[in-house]
C-alpha cells in the first residue's frame, strides 16, 4: 500500500515549496475561473473570454518588457480590453462577435510585439513559453497575496451581483423589466471575467486560460440543472484538475522522453477534457437532477 | 386619436392610464398621441401588425423608454414599470443551461437584488404556489430550455405573477404556439385576471383567439391607437379613420377578418398572414 501510494506521489511533493506555491495559487485561480466561467457559458461569451486570454498575453509579455510581475500586466490589460469591449456593444449578439473579434486581433498583434522585443534585447527565451502557456512551478512567491486579492474580488462580484447577473443571463428583456440595470451588471461582470481569465493566464498560460474557465463550467451543465449547484460543481471539476495536474507534473520529472518533466498546463487541460467527456458519458440524457 | 366607449372606466379608478404617449426615434413617430385606459381585473388586447408600436407601447409602460410627451399612471402612481409584470416576446435558453423553471420563477420575486437568495421556506411555498396556479408544477424542475413553447410560457407568467403586480403585460405570447396551446394559455389567462383581480394588457396581430375572453381593445396602426370594446373599435368606420384609408371589417362565423385595403399599405405588407391585400385580424 504504502509503496504504490509511494509510486503516486512522488517522495518531497508535499514539502516542496514551489508546489505548496502552485497549489495555493493553482487552487484559487481554478475556483474563480469557475464560478466566473459558468456565467461566461450562459451568457454565451465564451469567444469573449478567450480573446481576453489572447490580449491578455500582450499585457504579459509588456510586463516582462519592463520588469514588473506578469500577472499585473495580464489583469492591466485584460480589465481595459473588457471595457473596450463594453464599448463597442458586448450586449448585442452581433456586437459580441465584432467586440470579440477586434480586441482578439489587436492583441495577438501586441502580443507578437512584445514577445518579440522582450526575447530579442533580453534573450529570455523562456518568456514566449512561459507567457502563452504558463508556467505554475515558477511563479514568484510576492504573487499568493495579489492572487488572493484579486480572486476575492472577482468571487465578490459574482456572489454580490448573483442574482440580477442570473437574470440578465437568462434573459436581458426580464431582467430590464424588473429594474435589473443590465449594462451595470454586465460591465462588472466583464470585470470578474477578465480577472479570472487574468489569473488562468499565469497558472496555465495565455492560450489555455479558456480550458480552465469554460471546461469546468461545461462539464457542471452536463451533471445538474441549478445554477447554484453548477457553480460547485464547476469550482470542484477546475479544483481537482488543477491538482491533480500539478501532482503528475511533478511525477513527470523522471518521464520520457526528457527525464525534465511534462508541463502542467499539459495535464490540467487533459484532465479538464477527461472530466468533461466522462460527465458527457455518465449523465443521463437531459439530466434533471 | 383616442376612442373610448361608454364602458371606459373612470380614470381615478384606472389601473393603467396612458396619457398622449408620443414616442419619436430620429424623426420618425412610432407612437403618435395614444391614450387609453384599463380598469382593474379588465383583460385586454393590444392588436396591430408587426412594427405597429406594440413593443414600444410596452416598453413606454415598462419605463424602459421615455416619451417624447405624454405619460403613463399605473395603479395611481407615476413610476412607469411600477408593479407591472412582463411576459417578452423572445425568449431563448439553450437546452441544456442550467436554469430550472422554479429559479426563474423565484428570479420573478428577488431577481432584481443583490446577493445570493438563502433558501427559505416561505420563498419556497410561494414559489410553489406560482407554480401551480399555471398548472406548471409538473416541469417545474425541468431545465426552462428543454421546455415547450407553452410550457415556458407558464414559467414566464408565473415569474411576471409572483411579484404581486397590478397589471401583467405580454408581448406576443401566442405568436408561436400551436392552436392548441395558445387556447389554453388564453383560458389560463382569462383564470387568473378573474381571480386575482389584476388587470392583462396582451399583444397580438391576430385578435381572434382572444375575442373570446377580451373586455377591451386597443387597435394600434401606424403609431395612432383607438380603444373600447371589440364592437366599438373593430368597425369599418373607426378603423378606416385609424388607418387613413378604407378598411373593411367582415364578421364570419364568430371570426373578425378586417381587410385593409390597397395591398401596399405598410400594414398589410408587413404582416405575412395573408395574401397582402386581405388581412385576417
Amino acid at each position: 500500500m504504502h509503496q504504490v501510494l509511494r509510486a503516486i506521489v512522488e517522495p518531497g511533493f508535499f514539502s516542496s515549496s514551489p508546489v505548496q506555491l502552485a497549489a495555493a495559487v493553482g487552487g484559487v485561480v481554478a475556483l474563480v475561473a469557475a464560478a466566473v466561467g459558468l456565467f461566461t457559458v450562459l451568457r454565451g461569451q465564451a469567444f469573449a473570454g478567450e480573446a481576453l486570454g489572447d490580449i491578455g498575453a500582450a499585457g504579459g509579455s509588456s510586463a516582462y518588457l519592463i520588469g514588473i510581475a506578469p500577472l499585473w500586466g495580464f489583469v492591466g490589460i485584460a480589465v481595459a480590453a473588457a471595457g473596450v469591449m463594453e464599448m463597442i456593444g458586448i450586449q448585442r449578439a452581433r456586437g459580441r462577435d465584432l467586440a470579440t473579434g477586434i480586441v482578439l486581433g489587436a492583441g495577438f498583434g501586441l502580443a507578437a510585439l512584445f514577445l518579440y522585443l522582450g526575447t530579442t534585447f533580453d534573450n529570455t527565451t523562456g518568456a514566449t513559453v512561459t507567457i502563452l502557456f504558463g508556467s505554475i512551478f515558477a511563479l514568484d512567491r510576492a504573487i499568493l497575496p495579489a492572487a488572493l486579492v484579486l480572486g476575492a474580488l472577482a468571487l465578490a462580484i459574482i456572489i454580490a451581483c448573483y442574482r440580477p447577473l442570473l437574470l440578465s443571463s437568462v434573459s436581458p428583456d426580464l431582467a430590464a423589466a424588473r429594474g435589473v440595470r443590465i449594462r451595470w451588471i454586465g460591465s462588472l461582470y466583464l470585470i470578474a471575467l477578465a480577472v479570472a481569465v487574468a489569473l488562468s493566464a499565469v497558472t496555465i498560460g495565455a492560450i489555455l486560460s479558456t480550458a480552465l474557465l469554460i471546461g469546468p463550467a461545461a462539464t457542471a451543465l452536463q451533471l445538474t440543472s441549478r445554477p447554484g449547484r453548477a457553480i460547485a460543481v464547476a469550482g470542484l471539476t477546475g479544483l481537482g484538475a488543477m491538482w491533480l495536474g500539478l501532482l503528475l507534473a511533478y511525477d513527470s520529472y523522471d518521464w520520457p522522453p526528457l527525464h525534465h518533466g511534462w508541463p502542467v498546463s499539459f495535464f490540467v487541460v487533459t484532465l479538464v477534457l477527461i472530466a468533461y467527456l466522462a460527465a458527457r458519458v455518465l449523465a443521463p440524457r437531459g439530466a434533471r437532477r | 386619436m383616442s376612442r373610448t366607449g361608454p364602458t371606459a372606466p373612470e380614470l381615478s379608478d384606472a389601473t393603467l392610464a396612458a396619457e398622449g404617449i408620443t414616442v419619436r426615434l430620429s424623426g420618425r413617430a412610432i407612437l403618435d398621441d395614444v391614450s387609453f385606459t384599463i380598469a382593474r381585473g379588465e383583460f385586454t388586447g393590444l392588436i396591430g401588425a408587426n412594427g405597429a408600436g406594440k413593443t414600444t407601447l410596452f416598453r413606454v409602460i415598462l419605463g424602459l423608454q421615455r416619451p417624447t410627451s405624454g405619460r403613463v399612471r399605473i395603479d395611481g402612481s407615476d413610476r412607469a414599470g411600477h408593479r407591472v409584470g412582463y411576459v417578452p416576446q423572445k425568449f431563448l435558453l439553450d437546452p441544456d443551461m442550467p436554469v430550472r423553471g422554479r429559479d426563474l420563477v423565484g428570479l420573478g420575486l428577488d431577481g432584481h437584488r443583490f446577493g445570493v437568495a438563502l433558501p427559505s421556506r416561505s420563498r419556497r411555498r410561494l414559489v410553489d404556489e406560482m407554480l401551480e396556479a399555471v398548472d406548471a408544477d409538473r416541469f417545474g424542475d425541468a431545465r426552462v430550455g428543454q421546455l415547450s413553447g407553452g410550457e415556458q410560457q407558464r414559467i414566464l407568467i408565473a415569474h411576471a405573477l409572483i411579484s404581486r403586480p397590478k397589471l401583467l403585460l405580454l408581448d406576443e405570447p401566442l405568436a408561436n404556439l400551436d392552436l392548441r396551446s395558445a387556447q389554453e394559455i388564453v383560458a389560463l389567462l382569462a383564470r387568473i385576471t378573474r381571480e386575482q383581480q389584476i388587470s392583462v394588457l396582451i399583444s397580438a396581430h391576430e385578435m381572434n383567439p382572444l375575442l373570446p375572453v377580451m373586455d377591451r381593445v386597443v387597435y394600434l396602426a401606424g403609431g395612432r391607437a383607438a380603444s373600447g370594446t371589440a364592437q366599438e373599435v373593430v368597425r369599418s368606420d373607426v378603423l378606416s379613420a385609424l388607418y387613413g384609408h378604407h378598411v373593411d371589417v367582415l364578421r364570419v362565423h364568430g371570426r373578425i377578418i378586417v381587410v385593409a385595403g390597397t395591398g401596399h399599405d405598410e400594414h398589410a405588407a408587413s404582416d405575412g398572414s395573408a395574401d397582402g391585400a386581405v388581412e385576417i385580424v
